[in-house]
């Protein structure tokens, strides 16, 4: 085994593994007085660990030398497009920390947390790993050390009931979720005799066994879990509630990222062969998710809680590009989860400008009436994403759902389809809600403080985006999706 | 005008004047956009002097690929350049009408306004089926926030159900898309329109079709979203929607619906045959018994959208060009009608009939401009709504009597309606103190009435004008639809004339010159 090659080939891991032990032991002799600067390190490290996927991304990287340590990483150019969205959305989520800590909603220990950038941190090399596992061992390794910072970050605000609580439930289930998961890992191993991808997809070859069957059901469960698709989906809107909002907004980007391009990983490279076993699942799950995410949005007052539905409604339209079971929904399925990791940075980072006098952070409903008076800029920039998360042309969110939608018809599935576009209409209800209680109501007058430039600037950025000017960016996004879609299916 | 992007640049200079108006205060906002809109006008008519009949069907045409599945693809035949024409004529009109009406946030007002006429030039000018979609679509969100905003007290329930009822619509249509772009491997619409599907697949695609033009026309039983809307927008958005996003649905039934899938349009005309028969008898009785003006007057559109589409589906000539001009004539009257309510609303803000009454007393000019559109609005000879009506059931008798028949009970119907209204309205005594107190229509009102006017009898004495433009792509799309067309139970078969008249004096060989002497005599 030629480890120079494999290390070369993790070295954005690497980067990120050593940065963090380094941050872990400023964390613990400077303490949170030094928070702000671990912060800013711990972008920087993601920012050069981001720099180094470039090259490979850029010119391609599939076949037998993009894997590492003897079979148990396959670095190829889908795992770096996965990485390089889990690392923007994690350098997004603690450039919104700083504020968020500041303010009076973080309790009784305000002032920004060291720990919160080391975990994001550890948090990234879990998910880094996960993306490009090519083996169980190597997928349950990442899955869980993703999920354990993940607990540990819901729950960041010790003192505080709510974050206590999402931490909780977040562990109780995300536990149970993981034994399904390591179940049917075990049920595949028996019934196959390897752990590694290549191996499990040869024994799944010809007539599958009932074992074998529960195996992919248990395994596809436990995955349905991470990345909150109806059935599984019951902590969502606890866990984003209750968790400080810049951690809500890094569960729902880049965690999300990771599970959805893992899952894709499993259902194409491991359960190619039966795509028969795995479809209707995904389909079930997909229909559902859309349709229960929709309705589960419409009586909330919470806008935490509202956007967690909103992610479960998206989880249901990029599992549409997983169940077309082709190369084109695979790409359709990256440029969908693209689009909305802008879409929720940007909602996220208005969340969390919606601040009073104090600095405390309003979020619901009844608080954001009238905001276009009172802020507009913030108000327009919400407009544009919830009409852009409804999928209304011309905004970006339209593309998203038109690659998805168009690689599902294009493979023939014109009946789910139709089912899936017309539930999507529910979805608009409760979109357009925000947009009726910000422009058409009287003003609340309690939104008014003001936000840092940070803020600003990822506000503005993503507003760009989506107020169509990200469609200049969508051929090479196209492109780059295609290129890590196709390397998914190179497996014979 | 060759190489000039017109069609481009009459999106530019309105998308120009929006940002502007967003951030400039009420009044410059004002004159920008009635600058910008009355800028796109002239290039409007730079359009139609330039539009060559008889020339290539399509004119005028931008191409330039965009990425994914998008092209920026632009061209306009005679029935699009009728349309835009109606838009831009429209538009400045819509900023004149909201100049005082208007107060609150006249900046995102009028650039809400200019969006909407961008995203329209868009629709109409489209050559791409996914550009067409994306423009179609887009007007929701300028729309849902115009009424939303600036609408009446029951906004907020009008704007959502506007919202949801178009968005259901348009998303089948796209479906439909996807799987037609995947079938005939292009998606420039007039490759499309010669393309031939599966006539089991027509079926289908019509239907989903029909979903999205059906809620916007609207027909019956899909229309309950339009009065709403109309109510509680204010009256610049009541003109936008009847005199321009109405016609949005006419205009798919006879770009889409009707030549990319004749063989399913002959198969469901039933369909719309039976809907618009029940929309013509009982959208106008409800209209009959409205105690709101701007009810009515809404009530009365679906009618009249009723007549587009029963003779848009007639499969001839005569109802094809006169569900055309019944779409122009619609939008230059009900724009006018909403008009002459907002007018008498902005002294008054009520829309009860009830508090009106005698207005011919103390508002001649008012009362003339009212007679005048409420005379077009029934279809009396000389003004457009005659011609467009005319046509449209003559062209349905051809193909099904019954039909016409009962449509033509409409125009009766119609009548009572509008003169019923119009009675209590502007004859009869002054029952009310305020209202008899009104002034007569100031110089700004007299600029928005008179030009409607104007092109209202136009249209009526001329009508060549404005279907010689159309004619030739009429003539194309009816022969397109000529093998699928139902054989109509009229029968009009030319029959033997005789050689004479029947009242013709016998006349005996070589006697012609002797009775003429006689006849002299």
């Amino acid at each position: 085994m030629d480890f120079a090659a494999s290390f070369a080939l993790v070295l954005p891991e690497l980067v990120l593994t050593g940065a963090g032990l380094v941050l872990l032991l400023v964390a613990a002799w400077g303490g949170d007085k030094a928070g702000r600067l671990i912060a800013i390190a711990a972008a920087t490290a993601l920012f050069a660990a981001g720099f180094l996927l470039v090259p490979a991304l850029h010119t391609g990287a599939d076949g037998p030398a993009t894997l590492a340590f003897g079979g148990l990483m396959k670095i190829d150019t889908f795992a770096l497009f996965a990485k390089a969205l889990i690392y923007l959305s994690a350098i997004a989520a603690l450039i919104i920390a700083p504020a968020f800590f500041d303010s009076p909603s973080a309790g009784t220990e305000r002032g920004m947390r060291a720990e919160y950038p080391v975990l994001i941190l550890f948090s990234s090399v879990g998910m880094s790993i996960m993306v490009s596992a090519s083996d169980f061992m190597t997928l349950y390794l990442g899955l869980e050390l993703t999920s354990l910072t993940s607990y540990v970050l819901a729950a960041i605000l010790r003192r505080d009931t709510r974050s206590g609580e999402a931490g909780l439930k977040y562990f109780v289930l995300g536990a149970l979720a993981s034994g399904i998961l390591l179940y049917g890992i075990s049920l595949l191993y028996g019934f196959t005799g390897g752990t590694a991808f290549t191996a499990v997809r040869e024994g799944l070859t010809g007539t599958m066994g009932t074992g074998a069957l529960f195996g992919v059901i248990f395994v596809l469960s436990g995955l349905a879990f991470k990345i909150s698709a109806v059935p599984f989906h019951m902590w969502t809107p606890d866990v984003y509630e209750g968790a400080p909002t810049p951690v809500t907004a890094f569960f729902s980007t880049a965690p999300k990222v990771a599970a959805v391009a893992l899952t894709a990983r499993v259902v194409f490279e491991v359960f190619g062969g039966q795509v028969a076993a795995w479809q209707q699942i995904v389909m079930f799950m997909a229909l559902a998710s859309i349709i229960f995410g929709a309705l589960g949005a419409i009586g909330q007052e919470n806008l935490k809680r509202l956007l967690a539905y909103s992610s479960i409604n998206n989880i249901g339209f990029i599992l549409l590009g997983l169940a077309v079971a082709n190369a084109e929904g695979a790409s359709a399925m990256l440029v969908y989860l693209f689009i909305y990791v802008v879409m929720s940075i940007g909602s996220f980072a208005a969340l969390l400008m919606l601040r009073g006098e104090d600095g405390t952070l309003y979020e619901t409903f009844a608080d954001i009436r009238g905001l276009s008076v009172t802020r507009p800029a913030i108000a327009w920039a919400l407009l544009l994403f919830m009409f852009s998360l409804a999928g209304i042309p011309p905004l970006l969110g339209f593309y998203s759902k038109f690659v998805v939608f168009q690689a599902t018809i294009e493979a023939g599935l014109v009946a789910f389809g139709a089912i899936a576009i017309a539930a999507s209409v529910i979805g608009a209800f409760y979109y357009i809600k925000f947009v009726k209680v910000m422009f058409f109501d009287e003003p609340a007058g309690v939104v008014t403080g003001k936000s840092g430039p940070a803020h600003w600037v990822l506000l503005g950025l993503t507003a760009l985006i989506v107020l169509p000017l990200g469609y200049l960016l969508t051929p090479s996004l196209t492109d780059l999706a295609d290129k890590a879609a196709a390397s998914l299916f190179l497996v014979p | 005008m060759e190489g000039l992007p017109i069609l481009s640049l009459m999106m530019l200079v309105p998308l120009a004047g929006a940002a502007a108006c967003l951030f400039s205060g009420a009044n410059a906002a004002r004159w920008i956009a009635l600058g910008a809109t009355l800028v796109t006008f002239v290039l409007g008519i730079v359009l139609w002097s330039n539009y060559q009949i008889g020339g290539p069907q399509w004119q005028f045409t931008e191409r330039a690929a965009l990425f994914a599945g998008f092209s920026w693809a632009l061209g306009i035949d005679g029935i699009a350049l009728m349309l835009i024409m109606l838009s831009v004529f429209l538009m400045p009109i819509c900023i004149l009408a909201s100049w005082q009406s208007v107060q609150k946030r006249v900046g995102e007002y009028m650039a809400a306004f200019q969006i909407m006429q961008v995203l329209m030039i868009g629709t109409y000018a489209a050559q791409d089926l996914f550009l067409f979609y994306v423009f179609f679509e887009a007007g929701l969100i300028p729309m849902y926030l115009i009424i939303g905003v600036w609408g009446g007290d029951n906004r907020i329930y009008a704007s959502y159900k506007f919202f949801l009822y178009t968005l259901f619509g348009s998303v089948l249509m796209l479906i439909a898309m996807f799987w037609m772009v995947a079938q005939a491997n292009t998606s420039d619409i007039p490759t499309l329109m010669q393309y031939d599907f599966p006539v089991q697949a027509q079926t289908w695609l019509w239907l989903a079709f029909f979903a999205s033009f059906a809620v916007k026309v609207p027909m019956w039983p899909l229309h309950t979203w339009l009065p709403d809307a109309h109510v509680q927008a204010p009256t610049a958005g009541s003109v936008i929607l009847a005199g321009v996003l109405l016609k949005l649905g006419g205009y798919g039934f006879i770009r889409f619906s009707l030549p990319m899938f004749p063989e399913a349009s002959a198969q469901w005309a039933w369909l719309v045959f039976a809907l618009s028969m029940i929309a013509v008898v009982y959208t106008s009785l409800v209209a009959l018994v409205q105690t709101d003006m701007k009810k009515l007057i809404a009530y009365s559109s679906v009618a009249h959208m009723a007549i587009v589409t029963v003779g848009l589906f007639a499969f001839n000539v005569q109802g094809l060009e006169g569900a055309m001009i019944v779409m122009l004539s619609h939008g230059l009257v009900s724009a006018a009608l909403f008009l002459c309510v907002g007018v008498i609303y902005d002294r008054l803000h009520t829309r009860e009939i009830a508090r009106y009454g005698g207005l011919a007393i103390n508002m001649p000019y008012y009362a003339l401009f009212f007679l005048l559109f409420t005379m077009a609005s029934i279809g009396l000879p000389g003004t457009s709504g005659f011609v467009g009506e005319f046509l449209s059931l003559a062209g349905i008798y051809q193909t099904s009597s019954l039909v016409a028949l009962v449509s033509t009970t409409g125009i009766i119907l119609g009548a009572a309606y509008m003169l019923y209204l119009y009675r209590r309205v502007a004859f009869g005594g002054q029952a009310n103190a305020d209202a008899a107190a009104m002034r007569d229509i100031s110089a700004r009102e007299w600029a928005m009435m008179a030009p409607i006017a104007a092109a209202v009898l136009w249209m009526g004495v001329y009508p060549e004008s404005f279907l010689a433009p159309m004619r030739a792509d009429i003539a194309a799309l009816d022969a397109r639809l000529s093998s699928a067309a139902p054989a109509g139970d009229a029968r009009l078969a030319p029959g033997a004339p005789r050689e004479h008249a029947a009242n013709a004096v016998e006349h005996h060989e070589g006697t012609e010159n002797a009775g003429a002497k006689e006849g002299a005599q």
